[in-house]
């Protein structure tokens, strides 16, 4: 675990997006940090508003609805709500490298492999033509790609499923980014490729010391790369710790029902999966008090009335927090605030 | 006296023709799924396992070998006479959007059947319509809504629900979990597992999440490029898989416990899988395994017995030669 200071933190972060028809709240007083070599996971389904709270700070927001932003985020001593579009262009370019679930979003479909990283290394890393060709062509081959020269000159179209998740990886780290963001890497690809492809990004945050978010519903790829784990439901932060004690000692409702969820095929228990009754709220009409109140097991009316607040239960290499005061009450625990 | 399976599939191939040459999507497979049986078939994408399963219920045509439903011609039933076999055979989508009309409300999605197959009068309708959403776990108040406006938690259990309507027997759906988020796909799974205990159902579910499979499944078929390459009871397979592909894809998957993922020995496999138009000589893993032999490049192993009681296609994995890696 790493004790640097953070290179991308977020602080009381508050996301509404309008469209014509409603409006939502999709991060409400959210925050979270990464530093150099650490790699943390942001947990949550669809909606939850993790892609959001994270990409949302760069400027990266879905299209046609109009942002609002409230809180602070800062990266390269900057403060990334203040900059103009063209500032934070750069940055983006630049200091954060960015993996989709889909690489066909990051890459050009039009322009072979090879001048699409020779254009980012020049222009972000400040290389040389000559340069920029060598650094393509051996991050191609860092990247397991069988015969990158060969590939250098392919078009996306042209590359398999694995090949080109590689090749989108190669495009965010051709800029040499001190922040990698990777929402849902693994989500589209098959399962030896997967293996293959979370091996790959935590040796790029080792070897290179780049801090990683992930963005992820996937436990699996969470306990694989993740030193910390932030659990977010509808919005909100419910738990946030290291990756051993939010998955191996988990004590948000929500998290235990996730992690329930989950069948893990090498235990020898065979405990059934056991499932989270209901949906997750829509973020349209919230009620107050807690947000998983609904689907809580352990719900008390007081849950129901006031908003719960995420309080230290332990404090190690990572503070250990949680959003649940009956959790806490019932099961005892100190707090540290 | 041997009990007819639920489901015999002897030899099927299926080949699609185009522009860029053959895809063998099934190439000779065999498979025989005992009544009342929660049958798996995971593998990778291409591997062939969507064809097999719409192939089975003839949404695809074989390009050779036969399949047997109930121990009948799977062909002749479903030619001679639709409204009994679509009685007894259902399937389930990946999509439930995509597979409902979304003109219909709930309950004229659910009645359709029912119309079609003049099943008994408005009354006798709507007291199994009752039945039927019981059985999913859904509230009467979703009979009135668009597909559109319900979850997509909710439109799986109508297309289940829609599937179940004339009590078929057998079940056979296709990645019916893939596109449900985490907590709620274990309230299907739940769901699968009590219907076939409740309804006595033979269910073969395409899945490519095998922790569910070891979960729910009784017996599993790994396919990898169009053939299956091991088979058998889903938990002795799990525990003590033969084939270099199955230890390696089960191996790719991680384990939710940190603890357990900061010192497991992961088995990567190189590259991805190849291309069904062109697979390779011999075995077909043999590009990618680690433990190939010469003769793996020669000659395609067949299915045979194995430690855990099921059949793999390795030259080495036979019972003898066990503990390949």
């Amino acid at each position: 675990m790493t004790v640097s200071a953070p290179v991308y933190s977020v602080e009381n972060l508050v996301i509404d997006l309008y469209t014509p028809a409603l409006s939502v709240r999709a991060v409400d007083g959210a925050s979270f940090h990464v530093a150099p070599g650490e790699c943390v996971a942001i947990v949550g389904e669809s909606g939850s508003g993790k892609t959001v709270m994270t990409l949302g700070p760069l400027g990266l927001m879905p299209e046609g609805v109009a942002v609002d932003l409230k809180g602070s985020a800062h990266a390269d001593g900057r403060d990334l709500l203040t900059l103009s579009q063209k500032e934070l262009s750069t940055l983006r370019g630049g200091f954060f490298g960015v993996i989709f679930q889909d690489p066909m979003s990051a890459l050009n479909p039009m322009l072979k492999i090879g001048p699409q990283l020779v254009r980012q290394g020049q222009r972000y890393a400040g290389l040389s033509a000559e340069a920029a060709y060598k650094e393509a062509v051996s991050l191609l081959a860092r990247l397991g790609i069988p015969d990158p020269e060969d590939r250098f000159d392919r078009y996306p179209h042209e590359l398999s499923g694995g090949m080109l998740q590689r090749a989108m990886i190669a495009l965010a780290l051709a800029a040499k980014p001190r922040v990698l963001i990777a929402d849902e890497p693994t989500t589209a690809l098959d399962a030896t490729v997967q293996a293959q492809i979370l091996e790959l990004i935590r040796q790029i945050q080792k070897e290179d010391g780049i801090a990683v978010v992930l963005i992820t519903h996937d436990i699996g790829a969470v306990s694989v790369l993740a030193d910390r784990v932030i659990v977010l439901y509808a919005g909100q932060i419910a738990e946030e710790g290291t990756a051993i004690d939010v998955l191996t000692a988990p004590l948000h409702p929500y998290t235990r029902g996730l992690l329930a969820s989950v069948p893990d095929f090498r235990s020898d228990a065979a405990t059934g999966t056991k499932e989270i009754p209901g949906i997750p709220p829509n973020q349209v009409k919230l009620m107050p008090g807690c947000r998983f109140a609904e689907r809580c097991e352990v719900v008390q009316p007081a849950c129901r009335m006031h908003r719960p607040k995420l309080q230290t239960v332990a404090v190690g290499s990572a503070p250990h927090r949680v959003a649940c005061p009956v959790t806490i009450a019932a099961d005892g625990i100190a707090t540290h605030d | 006296m041997i009990d007819t399976p639920a489901i015999e599939a002897r030899g099927l191939k299926v080949h699609f023709k185009t522009a860029a040459g053959l895809v063998r999507a099934v190439d000779g497979v065999d498979l025989i799924i005992p009544k009342g049986a929660f049958h798996g078939i995971v593998g990778e994408s291409g591997c062939g396992k969507t064809t097999l399963a719409r192939t089975i219920i003839g949404l695809q045509q074989a390009t050779a070998g036969t399949v047997k439903i109930n121990g009948r011609d799977r062909a002749e039933w479903q030619s001679g006479d639709r409204k009994s076999f679509t009685g007894t055979v259902q399937f389930i989508f990946q999509d439930p959007l995509g597979s409902m009309s979304r003109r219909q409300t709930v309950r004229q999605t659910l009645e359709e059947p029912l119309l079609i197959h003049s099943v008994g009068n408005a009354a006798v309708r709507k007291t199994r319509l009752s039945e039927l959403l019981d059985l999913v776990a859904l509230p009467e108040t979703v009979l009135d809504r668009m597909p559109r406006s319900l979850s997509g938690g909710q439109r799986q259990r109508v297309s289940i629900a829609r599937a179940l309507a004339l009590n078929p027997k057998v079940l056979i759906c296709d990645e019916p979990l893939s596109a449900l988020d985490v907590s709620v796909r274990a309230q299907i799974v739940n769901l699968f597992a009590r219907l076939q205990a409740q309804l006595g159902l033979t269910i073969v579910i395409v899945a490519h999440d095998l922790a569910i499979v070891r979960e729910v499944c009784s017996g599993v078929s790994v396919m990898y490029l169009g053939r299956v390459a091991e088979q058998g009871v889903t938990r002795p397979l799990f525990a003590d898989p033969a084939h270099p592909y199955t230890q390696a894809l089960l191996s790719a998957v991680p384990s939710p416990d940190p603890r357990i993922e900061a010192t497991r020995l992961r088995r990567l496999l190189v590259g991805d899988p190849p291309s069904p138009r062109n697979p390779p000589k011999g075995c077909r893993f043999s590009t990618r395994c680690p433990v190939a032999v010469p003769e793996c490049r020669v000659t395609e192993p067949s299915l045979s017995a194995v430690q855990h009681g099921g059949q793999a296609a390795c030259h080495l994995a036979s019972a003898s030669t066990h503990a390949v890696i």
